[in-house]
């Protein structure tokens, strides 16, 4: 460690050196030939310094701040984020609260007849909708392969509120005990039926859906003994099961014969999920609305049952948002 | 003027400067980090948050590797319109089993801390491979070659002991069965023996095919089962009393 | 004209026995990684803006980022960094860098990390923790290297003829020991096998959060702020000619700055799971940091007072000045984003990211610029550099570049916070995620413009540089030159 220790020039004693441009003192040294001024520090720079200084300290007394054995400071205030969260969604819990003890109160049929209780509804749907679902079901609804069309009214499970509102609580093959369950066997991979078999049924699919004029013969047989059951004789389709229609020419995966011949080889089982520890009830019941309103709600002649059994577990969630 | 005259002590030694510099840097985090890891305030394991399972481990690492982090957050804040699109607010509890945290600075997409059960295994495997298949407006880009790519599994024992011994509460068992216990997970219940994976991480575990590919365990396999569980250890309905003392 | 292009003041055989040999290194490999680096950023701002630039598995964009943050900061603002510290230290102490072989093994060792860094990016190895993604053998191999560098610095320091340590060297010191200690803190880690490249990081959750921003912040506070005053204190001096405006305002500046500095980085965890009282201290260290940080700025910007003219016809100057100007940005943006309720709005937008680029583009971008151009001729034993009216060519497309690209993230950011959090009058959120993401196109297309304009500045440079280097002229500066030098004669 050899640091110079020799003389020192404070910019004080030895001959002041002066800088021309500026008249001030420079303090002396030089480096590289860069002196340095002795100006003072500016002083609005300096009030600055301080007073973010004052404002911390402040700060520290009114907000949570230093550690101490134990925790921490917790301030005047007594702020927690969380209570801090709470207040902030009280404003959007009163714009709500507006409609919300109405809302929460009426039946699905009330809220469809109450002019402001349905835009309600279908303004908070659209909005659940938007980062929810429309993933899936596109942007308007439309859907794309493997997720249906909420616009239309044709419907796998059912299209009354009960039915859409069942459906969005519990969703399809969600794996929970209240989902709709039913599952179309893969009947190739499983080795149900031979590769003859299905290119026959296939033939079959392709006739009642009208894409082909000649039906076969075998290929019905074979519809009756192992499609029937859940598309029903005409191949209709059946809620029961969610089994779609065959008949008419809206497709979920496709109606091309490459791609029935695919649905009836390996099976699909496509998934919804479930949505009742997702979104609150109130949500739940916006969405039902807005789907039923979409284009192909149906007549709900149930309705009246599904609320009494409903409104429970509305007020079991009330306060959410 | 005498305080700059004492100054001139460290300017004219280089040593002190250096040493008084150090100790200058060092007092900030010693306050602020050393507090953290006292026993006050140690994060407490809450509800039925458990460390991940070999596979999703797995997947959390191609999820590290492909730099999903940079896109997307995984820290939901105490905000009204955060927890209205991606639910209850982050605890502490919820990534202390993430070696290092995953919580992101950015987002390019949304939050994932909640994403587990939000879609299904086809809508993940579908949007991974061709992110604009399914959402035309994403920017997000494809990663289809996890469909092809086996998932590294054979040293995931490896993996589960260095966590064991940074404090993860995985098992010797755990750690032993770690490889054995992945492709169970990939394979599911209708093909493979899931009993012991069941028995070691908990009934909620999901165990099943993720990618449609059930002949191989993909790394699609893996991260899916990862983003299948982000989010869905801690039910906040049953934590009432923990959510009262959060941050 | 003479100052602006002639070296007069400090030709190389004019000097003691400087090493320059290794500043000459490490200055093309500023410029090198300073055009890579923007070219990746050029990349990952296209791939936002058009996403199937992705090329997967090995070039998307999360693969790109860290490639491209370690690519600019690493290697463009490391290696500015090493070439400047190691001439500035020299020149202002007298004497050669204390060991040539050393200081060598410091330029060649930092190339092979930023190399085994990078390749790990695109090969998917890292550790994710933001600028310090190398893994644990690059952090191990790093470690050595900065030994290296802390040793070369301080025992040239040591050795010096001057008897009182410049200002430049307290903030290039202070840059190189507490990177150090940062380095050593974030990345604690632990290799699953010593054979692997995977490491799982010592720390979980919260408290590794809390020890990433804690490194994060400061190696803004320290690699690209307490280095980048270093150069200043020595380059602006030197170019306007101009003595230091305030010693005294460089000792409370130095000190409140590495001290307050370190407190700050809680406020990138605004409204997390970390624990309240952290984020308060965060914050209000934040604010306490604003004036020393404007220190720097009214210091180097008062050392032009007396130069004013100079100001006006000099583009190194006009570099040097611009740079400060965008560092007072930066660090009264910096302070505003840490309040809670800003951050709010502005954290996981882009506004974050005009924040970082007002930063970087215009304060660490420039200044290297300007010291750059005082560099190469000196370095080279040049009499001038090819043209000056390059160098204002660059000068005035680079701003052009900051511009789009500050001015687009801000409008992007604060539209991205205000769709987010926006409610419609019954209370519901107006905007889905994905309405955000359609919303950011355009301004991520303008970006790009701006990321082009910015690299061609780059390019120019190094045209402007190779020329120089080859001894030439521009020949329409030629006279010029003549009517000056007979003026000065
Ligand atoms: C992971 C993708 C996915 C998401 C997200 C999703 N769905 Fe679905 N949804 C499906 C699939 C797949 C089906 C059809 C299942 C089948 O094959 O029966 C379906 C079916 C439905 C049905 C029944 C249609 C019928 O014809 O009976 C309704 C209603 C529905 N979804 C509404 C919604 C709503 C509302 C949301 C948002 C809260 C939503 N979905 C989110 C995938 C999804
Ligand atoms: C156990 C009930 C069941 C049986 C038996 C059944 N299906 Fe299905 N089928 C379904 C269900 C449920 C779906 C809805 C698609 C899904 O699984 O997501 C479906 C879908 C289809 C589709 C796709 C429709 C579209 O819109 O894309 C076709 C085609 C089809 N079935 C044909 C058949 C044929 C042919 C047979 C007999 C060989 C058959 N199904 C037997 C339940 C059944
Ligand atoms: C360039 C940025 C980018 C990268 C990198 C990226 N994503 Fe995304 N991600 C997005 C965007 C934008 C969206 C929203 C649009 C959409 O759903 O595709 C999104 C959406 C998602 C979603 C749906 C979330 C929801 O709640 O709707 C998931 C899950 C997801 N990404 C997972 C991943 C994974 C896993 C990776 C890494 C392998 C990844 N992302 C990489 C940008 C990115
Ligand atoms: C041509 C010039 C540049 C372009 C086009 C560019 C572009 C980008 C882009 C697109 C991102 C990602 C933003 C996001 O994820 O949303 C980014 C991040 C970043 N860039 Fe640049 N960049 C440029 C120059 C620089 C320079 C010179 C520096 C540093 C000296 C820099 C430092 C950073 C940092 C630190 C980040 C990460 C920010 C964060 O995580 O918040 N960039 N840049
Ligand atoms: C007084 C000085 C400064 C303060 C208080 C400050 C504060 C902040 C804040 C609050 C953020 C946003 C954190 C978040 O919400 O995620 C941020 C981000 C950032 N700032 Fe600054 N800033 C300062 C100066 C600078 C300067 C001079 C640079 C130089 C380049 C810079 C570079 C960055 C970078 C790279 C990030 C992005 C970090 C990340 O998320 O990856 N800052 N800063
Ligand atoms: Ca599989
Ligand atoms: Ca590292
Ligand atoms: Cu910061």
């Amino acid at each position: 460690m050899s640091d110079k220790n020799n003389q020192n020039h404070t910019g004080k004693g030895k001959g002041k050196d002066i800088d021309h441009a500026t008249g001030i003192e420079t303090t002396g040294h030089e480096w590289d030939g860069i002196k340095e001024l002795n100006n003072p520090m500016p002083r609005w720079w300096l009030w600055v310094f301080f007073i973010t200084i004052i404002w911390s300290v402040w700060y520290w007394v009114v907000y949570p701040s230093w550690p101490v054995p134990g925790g921490a400071t917790l301030g005047t205030k007594g702020y927690t984020q969380e209570g801090a969260l709470k207040e902030s969604q009280q404003e959007i819990f009163a714009r709500q609260q507006v409609y919300l003890d109405k809302f929460q109160q009426a039946s699905f049929d009330e809220i469809l007849n109450d002019q402001e209780l349905y835009r309600f509804a279908m303004t908070g749907g659209a909005a659940a909708f938007k980062d929810n679902c429309a993933t899936c079901h596109g942007a308007g609804g439309a859907g794309q392969t493997g997720y249906p069309n909420l616009n239309d009214d044709d419907w796998l499970w059912g299209g009354r509120l009960s039915d859409i509102s069942q459906t969005l609580h519990y969703g399809i093959r969600a794996g929970n005990m209240d989902t709709h369950l039913s599952q179309m066997p893969a009947f190739g991979k499983d080795k149900l039926l031979s590769r003859e078999e299905i290119e026959a049924v296939v033939d079959h699919v392709m006739f009642i859906s009208g894409q082909v004029k000649a039906d076969s013969e075998h290929g019905a047989q074979i519809f009756a003994q192992q499609c029937a059951a859940c598309h029903g004789e005409n191949g209709q389709g059946d809620r029961e099961f969610g089994a779609p229609n065959l008949t008419d020419k809206i497709w979920l995966y496709g109606g091309d014969r490459h791609t029935v011949y695919e649905t009836v080889y390996n099976a699909r089982a496509g998934v919804m999920p479930a949505w009742k520890d997702r979104l609150d009830e109130n949500t739940i019941r916006q969405l039902t609305i807005y789907i039923h309103q979409l284009g192909g709600g149906e007549q709900d002649d149930m309705a009246m049952e599904e609320e009494a059994g409903d409104v429970r577990e509305r007020e079991d969630n009330a306060g959410q948002l | 003027m005498s305080l700059v005259e004492k100054h001139q002590k460290l300017e004219r030694n280089s040593v002190i400067l250096l040493i008084a510099t150090t100790i200058a840097v060092l007092i900030g985090g010693v306050v602020e980090i050393i507090p953290l890891f006292r026993t006050e305030t140690q994060i407490k394991p809450v509800g039925d948050i458990r460390p991940y399972t070999p596979l999703e481990l797995a997947g959390q690492n191609i999820y590290v590797r492909e730099g999903c982090h940079t896109c997307h957050s995984q820290q939901i804040r105490s905000l009204r319109d955060e927890v209205v699109r991606y639910g209850h607010y982050s605890i502490p509890a919820e990534s202390m089993y993430d070696h290092p945290f995953l919580w992101g600075s950015k987002r390019t997409g949304p939050d994932l801390a909640r994403v587990g059960g939000k879609y299904s295994d086809d809508w993940h495997v579908a949007h991974l491979k061709e992110p604009r298949d399914l959402v035309p407006e994403s920017v997000m880009p494809s990663y289809s070659f996890l469909m092809k790519k086996g998932a590294k599994i054979d040293d995931l024992g490896s993996h589960l002991k260095a966590l064991q011994s940074l404090g993860v509460p995985y098992t010797d068992e755990m750690v032993e069965l770690a490889q054995q216990d992945a492709i169970a997970q990939a394979t599911g219940e209708a093909r493979t023996d899931t009993s012991g994976l069941a028995e070691r991480y908990g009934e909620k575990v999901n165990a099943r095919d993720f990618d449609g590919q059930p002949h191989i365990v993909s790394e699609m396999d893996a991260l899916v089962a990862y983003l299948q569980v982000l989010g869905t250890f801690v039910d906040f309905d049953a934590i009432k009393d923990v959510e009262d003392e959060a941050p | 004209m003479t100052t602006i292009a002639s070296t007069a003041s400090g030709t190389a055989s004019a000097s003691p026995d400087y090493n320059y040999k290794v500043v000459r290194l490490f200055t093309l490999a500023t410029v090198f990684w300073g055009i890579t680096g923007f070219l990746v950023g050029i990349v990952i701002a296209a791939q936002m803006a058009f996403p199937d630039l992705n090329i997967e598995p090995y070039l998307s964009f999360g693969r790109l980022r860290p490639l491209h943050t370690s690519a600019v900061i690493f290697a463009f603002c490391g290696n500015g960094l090493f070439a400047t510290s190691y001439y500035v230290v020299q020149r202002t102490c007298g004497v050669r860098l204390w060991s040539d072989a050393l200081s060598s093994f410091t330029f060649w060792g930092y190339q092979i990390f930023i190399i085994i860094a990078g390749l790990g990016y695109v090969m998917g190895v890292t550790q994710t923790k933001e600028y310090a993604e190398p893994e644990w053998y690059a952090d191990l191999w790093l470690t050595i290297v900065w030994v290296a560098y802390l040793l070369v610095y301080m025992m040239t320091i040591v050795k010096r003829k001057e008897p009182h340590l410049y200002v430049a060297n307290w903030f290039y010191l202070a840059f190189i020991i507490t990177i150090a200690v940062l380095h050593l803190g974030n990345n604690i880690s632990l290799p699953i096998d010593l054979a692997s490249a995977k490491s799982y990081s010592a720390f979980s959750g919260v408290q590794s959060a809390l020890i990433q921003w804690w490194y994060g912040h400061n190696a803004v506070g320290f690699f690209l702020t307490s280095g980048f005053l270093g150069m200043m204190y020595y380059f602006i001096p030197k170019q306007a000619g101009r003595p230091i405006y305030s010693y005294r305002l460089s000792i409370l500046h130095f000190w409140s700055l590495i001290f307050i500095y370190i407190w700050a980085g809680p406020h990138h965890l605004h409204y997390t799971a970390l624990p309240m009282w952290v984020q308060t201290l965060g914050m209000t260290f934040s604010i306490m940091l604003w004036m020393p940080s404007w220190g720097g700025m009214i210091n180097g910007l008062m050392t032009l007072s007396g130069a004013w003219h100079k100001l006006r016809e000099d583009p190194i100057l006009q570099f040097m000045a611009i740079a400060l100007a965008f560092y007072g940005m930066a660090t009264f943006e910096g302070p505003l984003l840490s309040i809670r309720s800003v951050n709010a709005l502005s954290h996981y937008t882009d506004w974050t990211i005009g924040h970082v680029h007002a930063g970087a583009l215009g304060w660490n971008g420039f200044i290297t610029f300007g010291a750059l151009y005082y560099l190469v001729p000196r370095l080279w034993g040049r009499e001038r550099i090819y043209s000056v009216k390059l160098i204002s060519l660059h000068l005035w497309i680079a701003s052009l570049g900051i511009v789009f690209y500050i001015a687009s993230m801000w409008v992007a950011g604060i539209m991205q916070g205000l769709m987010w959090r926006s409610y419609d009058d019954m209370g519901f959120l107006e905007y889905s995620f994905v309405e955000s993401v359609m919303a950011l196109k355009p301004f991520y297309i303008l970006r790009v413009t701006g990321g082009v304009l910015y690299l061609s500045g780059a390019l120019i440079m190094a045209y402007n540089f190779w020329r120089t280097i080859r001894g030439e002229v521009s020949a329409k500066e030629q006279p010029q030159i003549r009517n000056a030098q007979g003026v000065a004669a």
